[in-house]
C-alpha cells in the first residue's frame, strides 16, 4: 500500500487528510497516480484534473510530478507553497 | 548555533536576538514576517506538513551555513490561526562579517517562502475564505540564489 497525503485546497476539495491506495504498478510515476486519482470524478476531479497546478513529495522530499514512485512510502500532493 | 523550530506559539524577538549577539561574532541580521491586516483580512491559517515541515526547514539552515560562514542561525516558523499583528516567521543570523549575515538571512527568507511546506489560508470578516495562491516571483528569486557563487 502507499499513504497519499493531502494540504490545503487539495486536502478541502477531496475531503480527506491522508489515503491508503494500492501500490501502483512498476514504473509508475506521481502523474500517472495523479490522473488515475482525478479520474475517480467528484471532489478528486475538481483536486487534482489540472495537475500543473500540483506539487508534490515523495518520503518528505520535493520532486517532479514526472518522478517515478518506486518503493516510496508516502505520497504528499498540494498546491505551491505559501510560507514565509 | 542552529536552532529552527515550527511551533504554534508566539516567540520573542528580543530574546533571539540576544541569542545571536552573545555568539560574539559582531554582525546579527534579522527579518520577521508579520501578518498583514487590511481588506477585511481577520485571520490567517497556516497549514504544514508536520512529517517534512521541521526536516526541510533543517535542511534549507544547512544550506546556508554551507554557503556563508555564519556563527549561528535562528529560525521559527508558526502555524495555526493568526491574525492580523501576529508574527509568523523569524530568521536572524549572526557573523563576523555583515554581508553574510544580510545574505544569508535574505536567502533563508527566499528559501522559506518557496521551500517550505507551508499554506496559508485567508479569513475575512464577511465569511469568505481563500488560500493564498503562490507568487511567481517567489519562486523566482529563491531560484536567483542557485545562479550565485
Amino acid at each position: 500500500m502507499l499513504t497519499i497525503v493531502y494540504f490545503a485546497w487539495v486536502r478541502e476539495r477531496i475531503g480527506l487528510d491522508e489515503e491508503q491506495v494500492a501500490r501502483p504498478e512498476l514504473g509508475a510515476t506521481v502523474a500517472d497516480l495523479v490522473a488515475g486519482l482525478a479520474a475517480r470524478g467528484g471532489g478528486y476531479a475538481e483536486a487534482l484534473g489540472d495537475a500543473t497546478r500540483l506539487r508534490a513529495a515523495l518520503d518528505q522530499r520535493f520532486v517532479g510530478l514526472d518522478t517515478v514512485i518506486g518503493d516510496a512510502r508516502e505520497l504528499a500532493l498540494f498546491p505551491p507553497v505559501t510560507g514565509g | 548555533m542552529k536552532r529552527v523550530a515550527v511551533q504554534a506559539g508566539d516567540f520573542d524577538v528580543a530574546a533571539e536576538l540576544a541569542a545571536l549577539e552573545a555568539l560574539g561574532g559582531g554582525g546579527v541580521a534579522s527579518f520577521t514576517g508579520v501578518v498583514r491586516g487590511g481588506g477585511g483580512l481577520i485571520a490567517l491559517e497556516l497549514e504544514h506538513y508536520p512529517a517534512m515541515t521541521k526536516v526541510q526547514v533543517d535542511r534549507i539552515c544547512d544550506e546556508a551555513m554551507a554557503r556563508w560562514p555564519l556563527l549561528g542561525l535562528s529560525v521559527i516558523h508558526r502555524f495555526g490561526r493568526l491574525e492580523p499583528g501576529a508574527r509568523i516567521v523569524f530568521v536572524g543570523t549572526a557573523s563576523r562579517h555583515r554581508t553574510a549575515a544580510l545574505e544569508s538571512c535574505a536567502f533563508l527568507i527566499d528559501w522559506l517562502k518557496s521551500e517550505a511546506p507551508f499554506w496559508k489560508k485567508e479569513h475575512f470578516a464577511d465569511g469568505a475564505t481563500g488560500w493564498v495562491e503562490a507568487r511567481v516571483e517567489d519562486e523566482v528569486k529563491a531560484k536567483g540564489w542557485n545562479g550565485q557563487d
